[in-house]
């Protein structure tokens, strides 16, 4: 008599062991405290466990929206040192009934950032073995920053290089103001002279204006 | 004397300027050739030109892979017994003949035009691919300006579930190198297409250049007060930072841990000579045309000099800074390594965090090994090691683009770091870029390709936008195997000849004894037994045993390129694919024209001289003398025709 209603007693908890060391329908998860804290490290124990299963049953509540699921529904097991375990969800209506392993995924997956903030880890710390992710969606941005940079940068050469032929051109026009008389062609020629190379550099530069060969020249008006 | 050859050639004296026109020229500030503005402009551009790229990428991985602190040994000899000989030459014949480098060697002896042909050439194949490197700066700089920065994640696939798979199997940096910038095609055949946004970093490099060059060393010579001196300032501030990092000392001990055995390899003085000659940017012409614009008695052995040891001096800071962050990098990928085989130690046998940390690693292994071995061997634990990591020494773009930049984002305020550096590498590369322009720019007046109405603003404009044009082939898919291909083959052999030919040609064609006169008009006193013996032989002797080195190696062994095929086995380590056949003809000219064109340029002339000759026979005879000959035919020509004069 007694040992029956000793049974009875334990026969839930013993039926929940068995559904949730089946493991079909359960989730490993891992946490890495220490990795993701340091010194700011808690220590896992009963509360902490209380927490999780407490943040499990709630997001299990949202996903679904009507059913009440409590903490009694998370059942966890197999704990080890390492701070991980498994855990199954059953269902609210019926205690021997497990939660199907997707659903439980993407409530999870839903949720994952405020399961995450309840522990003050990420999503590398606080592991879910079968679960991804999910990954940040990436900053788009309206116009990309660079073409901002390459603008400017192309705007400021533009605008140096306008002003760099202007100013050539106005110096030119003003030169060509002032040059109409032979003092800008002995300039012109000295310079020939000098770019050639040629034996015509012997010339001293201040007195020979003209090509020797053409003072045979001389020899035409001698005559 | 019997070690006093020299060469016959006539009529050089018709040719140069006297001491005295030269030094009537200076006194009277005669001329309309540029002047520098001061000391300070001309040694800055030296400097600018010589410090390139190539101390900052390629030195640190020569040294530390080549017996670290040992590999100085090799350098420092070269660099005095080759590097500054050949720099010394180059400033005093072009400030002694005052011309750029086909206006000198057309000088020294018209048969020798072909020399600043050849440096034309070279210069022009190298500002080509040069300045793509320097498109790629800007795009990683204008890409720097946003935090987080693009290559420090992976992006995310079509659905959100993953990351893109080619970025999950190598890195995000990776990944954004080869395809988001240079978007590479698997081989050098599939061009791949123009890729719009380097075009857009193309044309900016180009269009900074030109308005830097527009009127020659007028603009150069302000522009190189920042280009010239910011890469120090932002090396010490990398220095002091890299300092500060886990690791970097690793780096520096790395780096400098002398291998002694590693000087009786050929191989590492055939790099330290190939790395001197390169790195001082010798035979482009560019350093004999900007001593041309110096004043006459600047003491160009001075200057020689002090340029090679601010070189030398460059490579080493350069290679210490860029180290102590490569060890950085190293520690924090080996930190990695070991935390993630820690973790999986953990996980796999449920232990409590902090039970294995990374000073016990070792022994828990062990005895974990003991206990369970059949777990422990199926389980996947990659082997960390520092040095495996420090010596994935890369160089080149390698270095700047993947290594560094990785580096950078492990690091607090990164894209700070990133805009200085590549802020840096961006100056190192324009600084250069002004000397190869130069190079490029006074051999094409000297050879009157251009009309001499044409102002030079318009020639250096024309030929920014054919270099920028012609330099599309880089910005398409296969882009970076055709720089690789150039780098090679255009920017080695042809130089190596060159110098060769230019150490002849002013020791034996131009004539020692007249170059140690001219020193002694120029600087008051005869260049010492060290620069007569370098001159006449230790130079030359050494450029020819690289150059017989450098030609044997490539002509014999088969050449090969490293694609990034994302279908490739090895995937992500890069593929060595052997070149397709047209490429030999490409090689060839690249290599080819430069190198043919100092005795084709020779063999032209002498062609030219001899048909000019030959058709004008009648009329030679007549000017032999001319004289009676000219005289006597006015006079009958006078006397048919009295009424005309």
């Amino acid at each position: 008599m007694i040992t029956r209603i000793l049974l009875l007693l334990f026969l839930p908890s013993v039926i929940a062991q068995d559904l949730c060391e089946d493991g079909k329908d359960g989730y490993k998860v891992r946490l890495s405290i220490k990795t993701a804290l340091g010194d700011k490290a808690y220590d896992w124990n009963e509360s902490e466990m209380f927490l999780f299963r407490s943040s499990l049953a709630f997001a299990m509540r949202k996903y679904t929206q009507e059913e009440k699921f409590e903490i009694s529904n998370i059942l966890v097991c197999n704990e080890t040192k390492r701070v991980s375990f498994v855990f199954v969800v059953t269902s609210p209506n019926d205690s021997t009934k497990l939660i199907p392993k997707d659903q439980v995924a993407s409530a999870v997956r839903k949720h994952r950032h405020r399961l995450n903030s309840a522990f003050l880890l990420s999503d590398g710390t606080l592991e879910f073995v079968g679960i991804p992710p999910t990954l940040a969606t990436p900053i788009t941005y309206s116009t990309q920053p660079w073409l901002i940079v390459f603008g400017v940068v192309i705007g400021a050469v533009a605008v140096g290089i306008l002003s760099v032929l202007m100013s050539t051109m106005t110096r030119r026009r003003r030169a060509a103001d002032k040059g109409i008389d032979s003092g800008k062609e002995e300039e012109r020629i000295e310079g020939f002279v000098k770019e050639n190379g040629t034996s015509l550099t012997r010339l001293d530069s201040k007195d020979g204006d003209y090509n020797k060969a053409f003072s045979n020249d001389e020899r035409f008006t001698k005559l | 004397m019997k070690w006093k050859l020299k060469l016959p050639n006539p009529g050089l004296e018709d040719r140069i300027l006297t001491h005295e026109e030269l030094e009537r020229l200076e006194v009277e500030e005669a001329g309309d050739r540029p002047k520098w503005d001061n000391k300070t402009q001309y040694m800055l551009t030296c400097v600018g030109f010589c410090v390139g790229l190539g101390n900052v990428w390629r030195f640190p991985y020569l040294c530390q892979s080549h017996g670290g602190g040992a590999f100085m040994i090799p350098f420092l000899i070269l660099l005095v017994f080759e590097g500054i000989p050949l720099l010394h030459l180059e400033f005093a014949i072009g400030q002694r003949l005052r011309k750029g480098s086909v206006g000198v060697w057309r000088t020294i002896n018209p048969y020798m035009i072909g020399v600043g042909i050849a440096s034309m050439f070279v210069s022009f194949l190298v500002s080509l691919y040069y300045n793509t490197i320097i498109a790629w700066v800007m795009w990683y700089f204008f890409n720097s300006f946003q935090d987080p920065l693009p290559w420090s994640q992976c992006p995310v696939n079509a659905n959100n579930t993953g990351l893109v798979p080619e970025c999950e199997m190598s890195s995000p940096v990776d990944y954004y190198w080869y395809r988001k910038t240079l978007n590479t095609s698997a081989a050098i055949d599939e061009t791949g297409g123009m890729q719009w946004w380097m075009i857009l970093c193309l044309v900016s490099a180009w269009s900074v250049l030109y308005i830097c060059c527009i009127r020659g060393i007028e603009t150069t010579g302000k522009a190189v007060y920042v280009t010239s001196t910011l890469p120090y300032v932002v090396l010490t501030i990398f220095l002091i930072r890299g300092l500060t990092l886990k690791g970097s000392v690793d780096g520096i001990k790395f780096l400098f841990t002398p291998d002694v055995n590693e000087l009786a390899n050929p191989q590492t003085w055939l790099n330290a000579g190939a790395q001197v000659f390169y790195s001082f940017s010798l035979a482009f012409g560019g350093l004999i045309s900007f001593s041309s614009y110096n004043s006459v008695h600047n003491n160009c052995e001075q200057d020689a000099v002090i340029i090679s040891i601010i070189n030398a001096f460059t490579s080493i800071y350069a290679a210490t800074v860029i180290y102590t962050i490569i060890g950085f990098r190293a520690t924090e990928r080996f930190d990695d390594c070991l935390n993630g085989n820690i973790l999986t130690l953990l996980n796999t046998f449920e232990l409590p965090e902090g039970n294995i940390t990374e000073s016990n690693y070792d022994a828990a292994l062990q005895n974990l090994t003991t206990l369970s071995p059949d777990i422990i061997s199926n389980l996947t634990l990659k082997t960390c090691n520092l040095n495996t990591f420090l010596s994935e020494g890369v160089e080149g773009t390698g270095l700047a683009f993947i290594v560094f930049t990785e580096a950078i984002t492990k690091m607090p305020l990164s894209p700070l770091w990133s805009v200085l550096f590549f802020v840096m590498l961006f100056c190192l590369g324009l600084s250069s870029m002004f000397g190869n322009i130069e190079g490029v720019l006074v051999p094409l007046q000297d050879l009157n390709i251009f009309p001499k109405t044409w102002p030079k603003e318009v020639l250096s404009g024309v030929t920014c936008v054919v270099c920028c044009l012609v330099g599309l082939i880089f910005v398409q898919g296969s882009g970076n195997y055709w720089l690789a291909l150039f780098d090679s083959f255009a920017g080695s052999i042809p130089l190596l000849i060159i110098a060769f030919c230019e150490m002849i040609g002013v020791v034996y064609v131009y004539g020692i004894d007249r170059f140690n006169e001219d020193l002694v008009f120029m600087i008051g006193h005869k260049p010492n037994i060290f620069w007569q013996a370098t001159w006449r032989f230790i130079s030359p002797l050494i450029m020819l045993v690289i150059f017989v080195f450098y030609f044997s190696t490539t002509i014999t062994k088969e050449i090969f390129y490293s694609a990034w095929d994302p279908e490739s086995e090895n995937f992500p380590a890069l593929e060595k694919k052997p070149y397709p056949s047209w490429i030999y003809v490409i090689i060839f000219l690249l290599a080819g024209i430069p190198s043919l064109s100092v005795p084709g340029a020779a063999v032209f002339r002498a062609i030219r001289n001899y048909c000019c000759k030959k058709h004008h026979s009648d009329r030679v005879h007549e000017l032999d003398s001319i004289s009676s000959k000219i005289q006597v035919q006015d006079e009958e020509k006078k006397s048919e025709n009295p009424y005309k004069s």
